[in-house]
């Protein structure tokens, strides 16, 4: 087992995607992306082989945020934008628990953005799963934190004013330890950075384009028609030369003078320069910069996979590890001894 | 009255009036002093007075050191024996600007051979480091008392700064009062110039001398402080032994400078305190011990999640000494995430606990109804502090009261439990975490400034006198389907106490999920069916309204009383000094106080109904009023206050002297 389970207790029985499924109706507006996404992770969690009693789902406000109640493991679907505090006091009490955060863009992004960063920054053993439909849902239309400028909603029928987040550079520049990205449609790419960022200890940041077909329909179609995406989606594997197209036709690469990124035609010449993906660099430099590699309005040259996985001290296990030092040093607590302090005088009755 | 000059401190307690504190040189009768002339050989052949009671005032700028210098002085007190009561007075700047009005820091302390209520009304003795202390405290004095300045600061640019045109310590405008000039600073410096200090180090030990003097004045044991110092300075030991040399030098100076021909005792107070073992405690400290207790009383984890705010941050701090008791302390980045990592704790089967003050509160109020909803044991402690917004950091008020019992989105009910002395948040603690085990629902517990930063004797409790605690997860299914099958429904309440099961993750068969839509009675399951949720709103209702508490008891020997004084949380002791007051002067008056505002208990009303006048004192604009009168129909009088201070003795037995004589 890795690290990141370890101390959580594993299934006595093989489990299948059936014992992941609640018996609460699904009720997602037909043709929802959610859909895809719940499958992948019900069909994942029987693979993770650790006991369904001690996983946790953890949701705040939106569409996504009804996912724990699909889940037959324990779940919280708790309010707006705080999912990932209250998920970080079961995970820092609890290290016997998987813990898995599942937001949306509003939710994560906008309402509970203080909470996701410092979850971030403090690496707690939480997955978090972040389904951006670019868009409000729940609340019928309004533009999200991550949608486009210009984007015509009903609250904004002139155009949005706002720039967007990108969800996975806001993560890097919150000192995430693990970043991913990946596709409601793609099962397999999904179920393979689930995969990864299960293993992961401490924090893992999935970003998932997930489709709302109701509110922002087709906002990633470019990644999705098999004919588009081979120029635009960018697959990363850690320790393989970035390319991608037909062919791996093109590749990225470094400009020297300014240490950006951009996209090359492959040559015989250039092939050495190729980019050779590094997720566990211990920079967050280039992850940045593939974070932002994509063009914002077509989304061609969008990176997907994991762009940053590195080891970093997780809190749960800092926090714990001072309650073991300080049983050691003064011993486990004395109630008496604490409450009688050191100044005291008896009176005789 | 026992002395001609009388002060409304020494008229404050009844019990005070008997033998009376009489300031040297203002109607000093012995007669009425147990006082020996010459008699104790370590004060030098000076004059020893017995007094039974004092209240001292340190008033310095904030970074002068006064909460240290008050905080040793009640150490030295409590393990000399006296009962006590603190009021420590500090602005909400770290470092005011030096030598102004708004910088003074001030720490007052209340100390007797007989139980006192309060910190005194009107303090005794006044030390004033510098022009502004003196400015600032001087209205709070009686005439007749004594006043320690430091003459060093009492030059032209200090007094100016305060609006001083001419030295009060030379125009006469303190000739009422017995001045003892003193020129600290200087000889501080005098006291330290061996250690090779800068000037600036030296005069920080100021505060040092000030208390050598005053222990000397009032016969503190020193060993202590001295050892206290040797710690606190264990890094740096040569200002350890500066501080002490300024300790010392303090203490000699009163003992042979002719000023000072007068020193004072007041005799341990053993006989107003049942036996047992005591030890002098703050209301944030009780507070943290109690949580503690609870923990190891339910057999579960502490877990605190938190943002510092004053006046709470101490609990904090406290509590994240103590890990090697399991206590996990979370400092969190906002105060919405402090209550959420609790609850999520608290789903987990922990002990979960947020502390704040009132403006942390309405930042965690969706929480505390998510909390409503879920039904998970959850302790909200909020250190009331002067409102609105930021209001008054570091003063006293008791106006979240509605707040804590209305400030949520729909129908919320949340118990509430307010202690009424800083050593009763222990046990006050301990009841709120009673109430949230029991009946799986956050609790309030109101405390406020006055009580957590106040300190008082508490008879440390033996184990066995704590309350069991322990709680039972629910392990197994709860309830049988019509076709047989055993399943676990997570709003399958418990009849008695209408609690729901506790089941934690981990438990095998028990998933379930839970959230803030309105959930099925019974399955849990989301449910937007109107039926349904009057039920489960009422239901939830109906849960606080069952919580059990005891009945309110009155105190009215005389049994003849046809007013009632009412109150809740800190006011306990300047209302009972009040009622002391008041029967003493032979006046009949009833006095009951309440620990629980939510639910209140089951024989309020009639006790309200059984008096002509109910008086009902706090520092609010009648929040408590407003309650008993939308629920008895009881015309209470509210008396209140929203000064940032607590009620003063005095006044308050005033205001019951007209309840009784409408």
């Amino acid at each position: 087992m890795t690290e990141a389970l370890k101390l959580v207790p594993k299934a006595e029985a093989k489990q299948s995607m059936k014992d992941f499924k609640s018996d609460q109706e699904v009720r997602w507006c037909p043709g929802c992306g959610d859909y895809a996404i719940l499958a992948a992770v019900q069909g994942f969690m029987p693979e993770l082989g650790v006991a369904r009693e001690n996983i946790v789902f953890v949701s705040g406000i939106g569409c996504s945020s009804r996912f724990p109640y699909y889940m037959n493991t324990y779940g919280m679907h708790s309010i707006h934008g705080r999912a990932p505090a209250i998920a970080t006091g079961l995970a820092t009490s609890r290290r016997d628990l998987s813990v898995w955060v599942v937001t949306g863009d509003g939710d994560a992004l906008s309402i509970g953005g203080n909470h996701l960063i410092h979850a971030l920054r403090r690496n707690v053993n939480l997955k978090i799963l972040l389904f951006n439909n670019r868009i409000y849902g729940l609340t019928k239309g309004q533009y999200s934190p991550t949608s486009e400028v210009g984007k015509i909603t009903k609250s904004t029928p002139m155009g949005s004013l706002d720039a967007p987040f990108n969800p996975l550079s806001l993560a890097i520049g919150a000192e995430a330890s693990f970043v991913a990205r990946t596709i409601d449609s793609d099962r397999k790419h999904l179920t393979e950075v689930l995969r990864q960022a299960a293993d992961h200890p401490g924090t893992a940041l999935v970003e998932i384009y997930q489709n709302c077909n109701i509110f922002n329909d087709n906002a990633f179609e470019a990644l999705k028609d098999k004919e588009q995406a081979q120029e635009a989606v960018i697959r990363l594997e850690h320790g393989q030369p970035i390319r991608f197209g037909v062919d791996g036709s093109k590749g990225v690469v470094r400009d020297p003078a300014t240490g950006d990124l951009s996209v090359v035609e492959v040559t015989a010449e250039n092939e050495a320069q190729v980019l050779v993906h590094d997720a566990h660099s211990a920079s967050p430099t280039t992850a940045f910069a593939l974070s932002r590699l994509a063009d914002p309005d077509t989304l061609h040259h969008t990176p997907i996979g994991v762009l940053r996985s590195v080891e970093r001290p997780v809190y749960d296990t800092l926090m714990a590890d001072q309650l073991e030092t300080a049983v050691e040093q003064r011993g486990k607590g004395d109630l008496a001894g604490l409450l009688a302090g050191g100044d005291t005088w008896t009176v005789v009755g | 009255m026992t002395s001609q000059v009388s002060s409304p401190a020494e008229q404050a307690e009844p019990a005070e009036q008997q033998a009376g504190f009489s300031p040297p040189g203002a109607g000093d009768e012995p007669s009425r002093l147990t006082g020996q002339r010459a008699g104790a050989p370590e004060s030098g052949g000076k004059e020893v007075r017995r007094l039974d009671r004092v209240i001292i005032r340190f008033a310095g700028d904030s970074g002068d050191g006064m909460q240290l210098t008050g905080d040793r002085f009640t150490s030295e007190t409590a393990s000399f024996g006296n009962d006590l009561s603190t009021l420590p007075n500090f602005p909400a700047e770290i470092r005011a600007p030096a030598g102004t009005l708004p910088g003074v820091s001030s720490f007052q302390l209340h100390f007797a051979d007989h139980d006192i209520l309060t910190p005194g009304d009107a303090p005794n003795v006044l030390v004033a480091m510098n022009p502004a202390a003196l400015k600032a405290n001087i209205a709070d004095v009686p005439r007749g008392a004594e006043i320690i300045v430091n003459t060093d600061e009492f030059t032209k640019r200090p007094m100016a700064k305060v609006g001083y045109a001419t030295s009060p310590l030379e125009d006469g405008s303190l000739d009422a009062y017995n001045v003892h000039p003193v020129p600290l600073t200087t000889l501080t410096i005098e006291a330290l110039k061996e250690f090779g200090l800068s000037r600036k180090e030296a005069e920080r030990s100021k505060n040092m001398f000030a208390l050598g003097l005053l222990s000397w004045m009032y016969h503190r044991p020193t060993e202590n402080t001295e050892k206290f110092l040797r710690k606190k300075f264990a890094k740096k030991p040569q200002i350890a032994e500066a501080n002490v040399a300024a300790f010392r030098a303090g203490w000699n100076f009163g003992e042979t400078t002719e000023d000072f021909a007068v020193s004072y005792e007041v005799a341990p107070a053993a006989s107003a305190f049942p036996a047992g073992t005591y030890r002098n405690i703050s209301g944030n400290l009780a507070l943290s011990y109690g949580l503690i207790a609870a923990s190891r009383q339910a057999d579960l984890p502490l877990y605190l999640g938190s943002y510092p705010i004053t006046p709470a941050s101490d609990i904090l701090h406290e509590l994240s000494k103590h890990k090697n008791f399991g206590v996990r302390t979370f400092q969190a980045e906002d105060e919405i995430a402090g209550i959420g990592a609790a609850l999520g704790a608290a789903f987990g089967g922990a002990l979960a606990v947020t502390t704040t003050s009132g403006p942390g509160v309405a930042l965690k109020s969706e929480t505390i109804g998510l909390a409503v909803s879920l039904e998970l044991p959850l302790l909200i402690v909020d250190i009331q502090r002067g409102g609105p917004s930021t209001g008054l950091p570091t003063k006293t008020e008791q106006a979240d009261l509605l707040q804590a019992m209305y400030g949520r989105n729909g129908e919320a009910p949340v118990p509430i439990v307010a202690p009424k002395t800083p050593a009763d948040c222990f046990e006050a603690a301990l009841d709120a975490a009673r109430i949230a085990l029991t009946y799986r629902t956050p609790v309030f517990l109101l405390s406020d400034g006055y009580l957590a930063n106040g300190s008082e004797p508490w008879r440390i409790p033996e184990q066995d006198e704590l309350p069991d605690l322990r709680v039972q997860f629910t392990t197994t299914p709860n309830h049988e389907l019509a076709d047989g099958t055993e399943v676990f429904w997570p709003y399958k309440r418990d009849p008695e106490t209408l609690a729901r099961p506790w089941a934690v993750p981990g438990t095998p068969g028990l998933e379930h999920r839970i959230g803030g839509i309105e959930k099925q009675d019974g399955t849990g399951n989301i449910s937007y069916d109107p039926a349904n949720h009057d039920f489960m709103v009422r239901t939830r209702q109906a849960k606080v309204d069952g919580v059990a508490v005891p009945d309110i008891e009155v105190d009215d020997p005389s049994g003849e009383a046809r007013t009632l004084v009412l109150g809740w949380g800190s006011t306990y002791g300047p209302i009972t000094a009040a009622v002391r007051r008041v029967r003493g002067a032979g006046s009949h008056v009833a006095q009951a106080h309440l620990r629980h505002l939510n639910p209140f208990p089951r024989n309020l009303g009639e006790v309200l109904k059984r008096y002509d006048t109910v008086v009902v004192p706090e520092m609010n604009l009648g929040q408590l009023a407003t309650l008993l009168r939308a629920r008895y129909l009881v015309d209470v009088r509210s008396h209140t206050q929203v000064s940032g201070m607590p009620f003063k003795a005095e006044q308050l037995a005033t205001v019951l002297k007209e309840a009784i004589d409408d």
